[in-house]
């Protein structure tokens, strides 16, 4: 008796202490994922709204701002993740290294850039990669350009600036994750390895990387979602146009366009965000399923 | 030997070249600040003599101390709201375990592959019928819950011995003293790495804030930056010095907080 009345009063005591969580999440993010899903139906320009079907699904098909926006996200995806997880790897491993010198203070300066503010950063790089500015002047003078690149007003190169931004303020970051990991692994291993003759990269693919597969997941799902939203940086650079050319327009970004700029569609501009939740599902579905096949083979 | 001193050698170079690249953009900004607009787009990276120029420039364009007064308001409330309410939900789910709350749980975490675009047009109409637009309560509010550090405290918690909370509880202490005062003091550097990731996180914030601070005098720092940037040419010498004010607060955080944030993760991985 004792012993139930005990047990219930621990569950009650559980409730108790994620109540305030829930409460909080159910107003703040349950109800208006819900409520957008049931908007991303509807059709008409501000509050005035009308179901609509699948009509704004159909309009996305044939909205080429639309494609381009998606085509754009997906650029940055493909790109981005994988040279930053790859960097954060190299710079973890390079890093677990008791015997480096100044491991302190690589560590610390390559965690900086975490420290700054999204549109700080970008802020900072845009001065940096104007048409006359240091860098260019750097890359001419090194000979690797014949003449400046135009960073913020071509298509092409405006991409890749920003893929080198986000790159530059994330990998830190990710590398940090893989650190911590990196320390619970236990050394012998290691030793027992490089005694049998195993080389450093056949010990870094055999036993680095499968035993920090889950963090590598876990960061990669992250960074896919972090991508997929990707705003603050493009809508600072191009100052709010998506430009030049829309060639870095991202979903979010014209997603808010949508909503605040032009004539507010609240309906469609549900349906874009949902596209977005659609891809982060696949994506991260994609990668678990990577993730899973490799431990069985 | 000689291939493992080159390796090494190799090594070396690609951190110092990693190192000077994550820290040329904080000397660039510093030497900025004291630079023109027109030397900084010319490229010129050594110490100028613009400095006061661009103070007073930036000082006379913006309600400095409102807006710092602003950013900190809402980071700092913000922060000290989160890590109550998350590490009370990762105590909670993780001290007391049960079917529903597993579930629960597990659906708490599918959540958070959704992003914030998909609640951004309800979450502002919601804000603007109850007439809270344009106040600090709206920008707060939405961040307080955070999934991602209730998940953070979940699997710290792991770590946290459960023979202290039953000699807590042999003592006659009573559960919320037990977390109050066991749990909160044994888990400090988990609530360090949160306060480094929270409070960056709420200094940083964009997207929520540039939809729901309307008018100039509630804006943040980080708006009135962008604002500032989105210029036809926009005075790179005076951003630049208004840019390491408003990263000073976060370095400041940082580098107070950094040996206990490592520790913190390395509580969380494992």
């Amino acid at each position: 008796m004792a012993q139930a009345k005990l047990h219930r009063k621990e569950q009650v005591t559980g409730w108790v202490f994620i109540a305030p969580a829930l409460v909080l999440l159910g107003l703040f993010m349950i109800y208006p994922i819900v409520w957008s899903l049931w908007m991303s139906f509807q059709v008409g320009k501000g509050m005035n709204l009308s179901f609509g079907g699948f009509a704004n699904i159909v309009r996305l098909t044939k909205d080429a701002v639309f494609l381009r926006a998606l085509g754009n996200t997906f650029t940055f995806f493909v790109f981005q993740v994988p040279i930053m997880i790859v960097l954060a790897l190299l710079f973890a491993v390079a890093l677990n290294d008791s015997t480096l010198k100044f491991r302190g203070f690589f560590r610390t300066a390559i965690f900086l850039p975490c420290a700054t503010s999204l549109i700080a950063y970008s802020t900072v790089f845009k001065s940096m990669f104007a048409i006359d500015g240091v860098v260019n002047q750097t890359l001419m003078e090194l000979h690797l350009i014949a003449s400046p690149i135009s960073w913020l007003g071509d298509p092409f190169w405006a991409k890749v600036l920003i893929i080198m931004a986000i790159t530059w303020r994330w990998t830190g970051y990710n590398m940090i994750f893989y650190l911590a990991a990196l320390q619970n692994v236990d050394r012998s291993i290691y030793e027992a390895a490089r005694i049998d003759g195993v080389p450093a990269w056949a010990r870094f693919r055999y036993l680095t990387i499968p035993m920090l597969k889950p963090v590598i997941l876990f960061t990669t799902v992250i960074s896919t979602i972090g991508t997929l939203q990707l705003f603050d940086e493009v809508y600072n650079f191009s100052a709010g146009t998506g430009g030049p050319a829309d060639s870095t327009l991202t979903l979010s970004l014209y997603i808010y366009n949508l909503t605040f700029k032009f004539m507010p569609s609240f309906g469609y501009s549900a349906t874009v965000s949902w596209v977005i939740v659609v891809l982060v599902g696949i994506l991260s579905f994609l990668q678990f399923m990577i993730a899973r096949d490799r431990r069985t083979s | 030997m000689t291939f493992a001193l080159v390796r090494r050698g190799l090594i070396y170079a690609l951190l110092s070249l990693a190192a000077f690249i994550s820290i040329f953009p904080f000397y660039w900004m510093v030497v900025g600040a004291t630079n023109t607009s027109a030397e900084i787009i010319k490229g010129k990276s050594s110490i100028g003599s613009a400095l006061i120029t661009n103070a007073m420039a930036f000082f006379s364009q913006v309600d400095a101390v409102r807006i710092f007064w602003n950013s900190g308001v809402i980071a700092i409330v913000g922060t000290i709201l989160t890590l109550a309410v998350s590490s009370l939900a990762g105590y909670g789910f993780e001290m007391f375990r049960s079917r529903i709350r597993e579930k629960l749980f597990g659906f708490l975490l599918l959540l958070l592959s959704i992003p914030f675009a998909a609640m951004m047009v309800p979450l502002f109409v919601m804000f603007s019928q109850a007439k809270l637009v344009n106040t600090f309560t709206a920008a707060i509010l939405p961040t307080v819950a955070s999934i991602f550090i209730i998940f953070y405290f979940r699997q710290a918690t792991k770590a946290f011995p459960r023979e202290l909370r039953d000699a807590a509880k042999i003592d006659g202490l009573k559960e919320w003293q037990i977390f109050l005062y066991v749990y909160l003091p044994v888990m400090r550097s988990t609530y360090a790495a949160a306060t480094i990731i929270v409070f960056m996180a709420n200094w940083n914030n964009y997207l929520w804030p540039l939809v729901v601070l309307q008018t100039a005098d509630n804006k943040t720092i980080t708006l009135i930056l962008s604002g500032l940037t989105a210029a036809y040419t926009p005075d790179y010498g005076l951003i630049l010095f208004g840019t390491v004010l408003a990263t000073l607060p976060t370095l400041i955080i940082f580098f107070l907080l950094q040996r206990r944030f490592v520790e913190g993760m390395l509580g969380a991985v494992k």
